[in-house]
Order: C-alpha cells, then structure tokens, then sequence
C-alpha cells in the first residue's frame, strides 16, 4: 500500500516538474496518433459515404468488412504491418521499420475501418432525409456525398475523436512496429508496459494518469462539440 | 418544355396498386393543383412527373421539349423541406452551383429569391434554426432561384399553421405572377379554390375529374367530387 502511495507522489512530481523524458513521450503519442487519425479520416470518411449511399455490387459485404474491422486485434494488425516492413518483407527496403512513421501506418490501419463505418452508419441515416431533396436538385453521387458529409460534420467530430481515442489508447501495433525504443518509438502505451514490469512504478502511473485525463478531456470535447453544434445549426 | 402529358400512368408498390391509367394534358401558364384525399396518389403522381419515381406502366412527356430536360427547368418544393446545415443564402447558392450556373449570377439569383420571399434579413441565419414557414418559404426560393418553366409543389402548406399558411400561399401566387406554371397538390379545399386554376381529382388512384375550378366547385361531375367537396368521407 504505501508502495503505491509513494508512487503516486513521485508521479504527481513528475507531471508537476514536466519532466523532459515524459514530454517527449506524450508529445510522441499525440504526433503519432494524430497523424493516423488524420490519415484515416481522409480514407476513411469516403469510403464510409459512399458505402452509405452508392448502390453497387458487394456493397453489402463491404460493410459488413468494414463494421467487423472496427475490433480488429491491434496485434495482429502490427503483425501484418510488421511482416510488410521487415527487411525481407515487400516494404522492408523502405527502412521504416520501428520508426514513427511506421507506427503511423499501423494506427492508420488500425482505426480506418471504424472511421469508415461509424461514418456510414451517420451518413446513411442523413441519406434517408436528404435524398429525395438532393436528387431533385440534381446533385449527382459525388455531389450528394460530399454534401452529406459536410452537413454531418458535427456528428463525424465524434468519430474523429472515437478514432484517436482509440489510437492514443492501444499498445499491441506500436509496441510491434515501434519497438519501444527510448526517445525514438517510445510512447505512452509502451512506455506503461516496459515501466511496470521494470518496477519504475512512479514513471508508468505518471503516464497512465495523464493517458486517462487526456480521454476524458476527448470525451468532454466531443460532448460540448455536439451541444454547441446543435443548438447553433439545428 | 410544357405541355406535360401523362399517358396511361400506372404505379405498384409492394404489390399494391397506387395509381392506375392515369392520362392527363397539363397545359402551360395556369396553375394547376392535383387535389384528393390523404393516399389518394397525389404524392406519387407529382414525382413521377418531376422524375424522382419511375412509373410502373406508361409515361411522362414533356411534348414541348426536344430531348431530356435539363435538372433545373422543372424544381419541387417537398411537404417537408430538408435543409442544409447551412445558412439560408447558402442553401439557396447550393441549388445554384448545383445547376451550374457562374458565381456571380449565383449571388444576384440567391439574392433576388430571399427578397421575393421575405426573407432577405434572414439570409446568413442558419436554415434549420428557422421557423417552419420561414424553411418552406426558404424551399420556395431555393425552387425559384433556379427560374425554373414548372415548379411543383407536394403539399406545401400541410404542416404549418394558418398565418404561415397564408404567407407561403403569397409566395406561390408571386412565383405564378412571375411566368412559372404551378403545379401542386393538397387535401385542403379551401387552398385549392384560392390557388387553383385548374383542378385534377385523384380518387384512390384514378384521374376521376379534370376541370377549371369555379366548374369543379359549382358543378363536379362525378359523384367522388361532389361527395369530397361536401366533406363527406369516401366510406362514409
């Protein structure tokens, strides 16, 4: 008990002081996470609408692909990422191998297929509204999906914020692809793992706590997000 | 474009039968108002002459044009306006850019159909904060701006009150004065012998009655229209 006490109080030092090994290591995490998130934003969220609006063969299975990859196993997806990029692989000449950007990839695929379909599932149920009033101004496929994305901006921040919530939380892709290498791959998730099982108690609860915060400050965002949203646009 | 001739139309939804051999001339210039009982196939008539339904058997012609009409010569204002979470001027420029027309005459065009409507103070509030006759008024210009030769209207008025009834209404008349030919449905008689030139009954899904309205009122030929007109329910 006072083990944990005592680890407390050294963490609480650690956030206070803003320890440098510490910042690096959060900023890390945000830059990774944030890049894949942006990344499967832009692959995902296109896809997701034209999943919800297009109409055509082995759309269904599509979905279901998509809905199904939503819990795909972090792990195995660091696996694959892993067998491509390694030297004998077909990307390993790229070299990225335990690199950030690596670890980007990985996230990337990651969350992909849960921006793709939670943003079906948002935009089909504007299509129902929409698409007698989109046909008859003659907006094509392109046009309605975009358009449908843009007035369900305010529904798919939650996705993005689901997304890197996601991303920032999960350890089984970067710590495979990343290596959790000090002051290069290391980041929250792997830097928890490797301090708890070295002991250094204080290190790991420090980014723990700090971890927790920071989804609970996404989840606050995303809730005043939509209110606002709401009560300005309808 | 106009006149619009409908030849023998007949639509099936799920095995049952909404509309049945319905042919009909539909002239330019007047205002035209399809008038019957909920479920009757108002609805379903008026989209499949604006293109939104295909009929199951015969067809729709605009005799007036050669080749297919271009989006935007022929607008609906739905019963329910579906806006964009936009601005009011910003949905009106959506309709706009959508038609293709260029940026500037989008901008006079935009501008023009919220003043015509009333709601020029109103442009840059966000259209679905508005009330509901201020969104169908909004529909109205968003329709308008496109200067289209036929504008139809589903039921434009069933879901608002009377005072933003009367203003809509307005709008159609102003949007007729203009040159464009209406042609809308509504269950309300009231509406149809203020809007109407020319009426076309639907019963259960058959063209019963084509007539000028003071005839249509004064004298209905059928006894579907008669009995409607006096308010007696059809299984009354």
């Amino acid at each position: 008990m006072n083990e944990i006490l005592q680890s407390f109080v050294a963490a609480t030092a650690l956030v206070s002081q803003a320890d440098a090994r510490l910042i690096h290591i959060i900023l890390l995490s945000l830059q990774v996470s944030g890049a894949a998130v942006a990344l499967a934003a832009l692959i995902g969220m296109p896809v997701g609408a034209v999943l919800a609006i297009g109409r055509f063969p082995g759309r269904e299975s599509l979905i279901v692909v998509a809905n199904a990859f939503m819990g795909l196993p972090a792990v195995v997806v660091g696996l694959i990422v892993y067998l491509l990029l390694s030297r004998s692989g077909p990307l390993g000449v790229l070299g990225l191998l335990f690199t950030p950007t690596a670890m980007i990839i990985a996230q990337t695929l990651l969350i992909t297929p849960l921006m793709a379909a939670l943003t079906r599932q948002i935009v089909e149920d504007a299509w129902c509204e929409y698409a007698e009033q989109l046909r008859s101004l003659g907006a094509g496929w392109v046009d309605s999906a975009a358009t449908l994305l843009w007035d369900t901006r305010f529904s798919l921040v939650t996705i993005v914020l689901a997304g890197f919530g996601r991303a920032v939380a999960e350890v089984g892709t970067v710590m495979i692809v990343g290596g959790n290498i000090d002051g290069v791959t290391r980041v929250m998730t792997t830097a928890i793992a490797l301090e708890t099982t070295r002991g250094d108690l204080p290190l790991a609860l420090a980014l723990g706590v700090i971890l927790v915060a920071l989804v609970l400050v996404l989840n606050a965002a995303t809730y005043w997000i939509r209110e606002a949203a709401q009560r300005r646009y309808g | 474009m106009l006149p619009l001739v409908l030849e023998d139309l007949g639509f099936e939804a799920g095995g049952r039968s909404i509309l049945q051999g319905i042919s009909a001339r539909v002239e330019a210039g007047t205002r035209t108002v399809i008038l019957g009982h909920n479920g009757a196939g108002k609805s379903v008539l008026m989209r499949i002459c604006h293109g939104l339904l295909a009929p199951t058997s015969g067809q729709v012609r605009w005799t007036g044009a050669s080749g297919p009409v271009p989006p935007g010569r022929q607008a609906m204002v739905f019963q329910r306006p579906v806006m964009l979470r936009r601005s009011a001027l910003a949905n009106v420029l959506y309709a706009l850019r959508l038609a293709k027309l260029p940026a500037l005459e989008r901008r006079r065009r935009a501008g023009e159909a919220l003043e015509q409507v009333g709601l020029a103070d109103l442009a840059h509030r966000p259209a679905r904060v508005l009330s509901g006759g201020e969104q169908q008024r909004l529909a109205l210009a968003r329709a308008w701006a496109l200067r289209p030769e036929v504008l139809f209207l589903d039921e434009p008025t069933a879901s608002l009150d009377p005072s933003a009834s009367r203003e809509v209404e307005a709008s159609i008349q102003a949007i007729h004065a203009g040159g464009t030919k209406i042609i809308m449905t509504t269950h309300n008689l009231g509406q149809a012998r203020r809007l109407a030139d020319e009426i076309l009954f639907l019963y259960e899904g058959r063209l019963v009655e084509v007539a000028p309205v003071e005839r249509f009122f004064s004298q209905p030929r059928s006894a579907e229209a008669a009995a409607f007109i006096q308010g007696e329910l059809p299984w009354g």
